[in-house]
């Protein structure tokens, strides 16, 4: 038996939950993102920051195993290879640790949810991908993830477009969290809604990750998304990343022209 | 091992650059070297626009200083929390380094009690003692117990300050930064602050502190730190 | 009778299809075999009946059939509707087989939505029309993610619609083309067949063809094959039932169609399997109402 870890700090730097080094994605002529690296540990939120086009969401879609970066490696900590490249794993064994072992919550619901399968069947799917086959069980989990969306659980069988956009964003997030993740990307998950409904989704989601202990890494243009959602952040420019650090600090003392151009232009009410 | 300083403020020195103003440069301080070890409750002193609370938060990791390093004791070893990576800054601020700052950040929706037990769950304290506990300070800060129940986006200055000081104190923080905790209370809750003050002090807790009130001042005040003399020139 | 059988006079090669596509076809069909439930893909040709009407299942037939065969043609159960007997006499016609309404004496038959209720034998082969041969079609649209999902075993989604089911309700309410499961590898439509079927589908000892012409697919069941009809843990596979027997011949065991007598709403209820049933009734069975009309035997086609 090894000698105790002296702290939860030593435990956390021994064990990366994600790894990424120098992806780079080209389009062709065009830079998607150039050069990113950064690692992971369990239960951290990292915001990547930027503009329209600054590469955020190629770079989210890279590291999300969707989009083969043209070079650099994404490695994960499997539970069934331990820390694996992402990209080198064959498609059935990657498609099933996306299944099994992250979520993604996408900024348009369509793109997340099935839209023919009812609410509930929705929420339920993640757990019948995993082999659920006790229909009783299943539903009790899906009313259960309703209610801790704060969904009506009368409705659960109602259609997704049956639902305004914030709810159908709820379904979303059960959906993605249902089956117990260990790492979760966010898309800009409450853009396109109201800023009321904005804010309760918000808050919600801040608390599941704080209960579930889930790393999160949050794709956001929204520098009020960054701050209440992530611990740290990523600002993106032209497809590089030009200043990372701790959340607040980033946001109270930004050192780079383009985060300070980014936080001075947030309208302050 | 209690003598140990539990900050160590190393040749610390702050520029700001403002890249949109053509990068105009403002340099705050340098050179300053500080050491506060447990019992100590250190007080900034200088003019209004010195740079006290400038360094408070760089103490805090929340502005990245130009130069030097500052290092807190943190699980017997010294974190220098300049450099150290955001997860090991944010271990450090859940368990050795608390802040209390004039305003409260409010976030929607969380009501006053969750917002002060919050320290104590995110540590692993049961829940029902979190709240038990919770209750007890906000009691002894005079917080109507009406309140408890809201979040504390819509109370008066005052009582928003108390909400944020039971956050800070709820937990024994062995290191606390203070900037202005008592800025807009009235005496009564002034004398409460301080009471909280000097029990953790006693408790070994190392302060740094900045009160323009020179009661409260002179009731906690170990010793006083000019920043005045590490100004740095324009 | 083979050689003979592409006399100068015919006015199609033999079995309507040319060789060259007969030859693809039963190269997919080998496929097919050789790997239950899995949808072998297949240039399927133009045929002289609409897309829908079974051009897949006559495609199998043609490639598959030779003189010494004996056809059987069934539709919904039934030998005698206008479907049944027209495919039928097209076999007659350009493939020069004899043809039968008898279950056991059939060599090959070819079904629309049921199997027949007597259980078939070695050497016999099942044609099924299949509409559509994606079960999971209806979830998801993309042929891509589909395709992905079949490789790689990937068949949650198929309980989705259990699971809606279940919830709308109260049990599994499909009752045609209930999703099945082969040889514990491929999800497979069991094409429209009652459920009440599905059961004949496991361990048969028929060659069991699946032919769906317009979505150019064909799938198989080798002879003892296991076929498994997906359920809950909680909510299990299960047949229908029918309180009553079939008004004619009075089986208690087969699968029942309702028939609506007037506008007062009288109605019986008879076998769908329209052979099963006028055999019970010449061995001596008889129904609630074994001497209706429905009973009489239908005239016998003029030999061709």
């Amino acid at each position: 038996m090894n000698a105790p870890l002296p702290n939860n700090l030593a435990k956390m730097q021994a064990a990366p939950l994600l790894r990424v080094d120098n992806v780079t994605k080209w389009y062709g002529q065009i830079l998607g993102c150039r050069d990113v690296s950064f690692e992971m540990r369990p239960g951290e939120v990292l915001g990547i920051v930027g503009e329209s086009g600054s590469g955020k969401t190629t770079l989210l879609n890279c590291i999300s195993g969707r989009l083969a970066p043209t070079s650099g490696s994404v490695e994960f900590d499997t539970a069934r290879f331990g820390l694996t490249d992402v990209y080198a794993l064959n498609e059935p064994d990657r498609r099933r640790m996306q299944r099994e072992e992250w979520g993604f919550v996408h900024q348009n619901p369509r793109d997340g949810l099935r839209m023919r399968a009812s609410g509930g069947a929705n929420v339920a799917e993640p757990l019948m991908n995993l082999g659920g086959r006790h229909y009783g069980k299943m539903r009790q989990a899906t009313v259960e993830w309703l209610e801790r969306v704060e969904l009506d659980t009368r409705r659960i069988d109602d259609k997704p477009r049956r639902f305004s956009g914030g709810m159908q964003q709820r379904i979303q997030v059960a959906r993605n969290l249902i089956h117990g993740p260990r790492l979760v990307f966010m898309d800009e998950p409450t853009g396109g809604l109201d800023v009321s409904v904005q804010a309760r989704l918000l808050d919600l989601l801040r608390e599941l990750v704080r209960d579930l202990g889930l790393a999160v890494i949050v794709v956001t243009h929204d520098m009020a998304v960054a701050r209440l959602m992530a611990d740290r952040l990523m600002v993106m420019k032209g497809g590089e990343v030009v200043e990372t650090g701790l959340t607040d600090q980033v946001l109270d003392d930004p050192q780079h022209p383009y985060s300070q151009l980014l936080v001075s232009s947030v309208l302050q009410i | 091992m209690s003598s140990l300083p539990l900050i160590v403020v190393d040749d610390l020195a702050k520029t700001f650059v403002l890249h949109n103003a053509e990068a105009a440069a403002i340099p705050v301080f340098s050179g300053l070297r500080l050491e506060v070890r447990p019992g100590e409750c250190v007080v900034l002193a200088g003019e209004s626009g010195v740079g006290k609370s400038t360094l408070m938060r760089a103490i805090y990791g929340n502005y990245l200083p130009s130069a030097g390093g500052v290092r807190v004791l943190h699980d017997g070893e010294y974190v220098d929390i300049t450099r150290a990576a955001p997860h090991q800054v944010i271990d450090v601020r859940r368990r050795t380094l608390g802040y209390v700052s004039q305003f409260l950040r409010v976030i929607p929706r969380i009501s006053t009690l969750q917002l002060v037990t919050e320290p104590l769950l995110e540590n692993g304290v049961d829940p029902a003692e979190a709240q038990e506990r919770a209750e007890r300070l906000l009691t002894s800060l005079r917080l109507p117990r009406a309140h408890w129940d809201l979040p504390p986006a819509t109370f008066s200055g005052g009582e928003q300050q108390r909400v944020n000081i039971a956050r800070s104190f709820i937990r024994n923080y062995p290191v606390l930064l203070l900037d202005e905790p008592t800025a807009s209370l009235d005496a009564e809750n002034r004398a409460i602050v301080v009471n909280l003050i000097r029990e953790a002090l006693a408790g070994g807790a190392a302060m740094i502190g900045i009160f323009h009130d020179h009661d409260v001042r002179d009731a906690v005040a170990t010793r006083l730190f000019s920043v005045t003399d590490f100004k740095a020139a324009a | 009778m083979s050689p003979a059988s592409n006399t100068p006079e015919r006015y199609y090669n033999y079995a309507y299809l040319d060789e060259q596509t007969k030859r693809m076809i039963r190269r997919a069909i080998l496929k097919a075999l050789a790997i239950p439930g899995y949808q072998a893909p297949f240039g399927s040709r133009e045929m002289p009946v609409p897309y829908g009407w079974g051009t897949g299942g006559i495609q199998l037939t043609a490639a598959i059939i030779g003189p010494d065969d004996v056809y059987k043609c069934i539709d919904q159960g039934a030998d005698d509707t206008t479907n049944a007997v027209s495919i039928r006499r097209f076999f007659a016609q350009v493939a020069d087989v004899a043809v039968t309404e008898d279950t056991a004496e059939a060599t090959i038959i070819q079904t629309r939505h049921r199997i027949p209720e007597q259980p078939l034998k070695a050497g016999q082969v099942l044609v099924f029309q299949v509409p559509q041969p994606e079960p999971l079609r209806g979830l998801e649209p993309r042929e891509t993610e589909t395709r992905a999902m079949h490789a790689y075993e990937e068949y949650g989604l198929q309980y989705v619609s259990l699971y809606e089911s279940v919830a709308t309700y109260g049990r599994i309410a499909s009752t045609v083309g209930y999703p099945t499961m082969v040889d514990e590898r491929y999800l497979m439509s069991p094409s429209p067949i009652p459920k009440f079927d599905n059961p004949k589908l496991d361990d048969n000892e028929a060659i069991l063809l699946f032919g769906a012409g317009r979505e150019k697919r064909i799938y198989a069941v080798p002879p003892h094959t296991r076929v498994r009809s997906l359920d809950f843990e909680d909510y299990p596979f299960e047949t229908q039932t029918w309180e009553e027997d079939c008004a004619l011949c009075g089986a208690r065991d087969s699968y029942l169609d309702e028939v609506v007598l007037d506008d007062a709403g009288e109605r019986m209820f008879v076998c769908s399997d329209s052979h099963f049933c006028a055999e019970r009734r010449a061995q001596g069975h008889v129904g609630r109402m074994a001497d209706h009309q429905l009973a009489a035997t239908p005239e016998k086609e003029p030999a061709q």
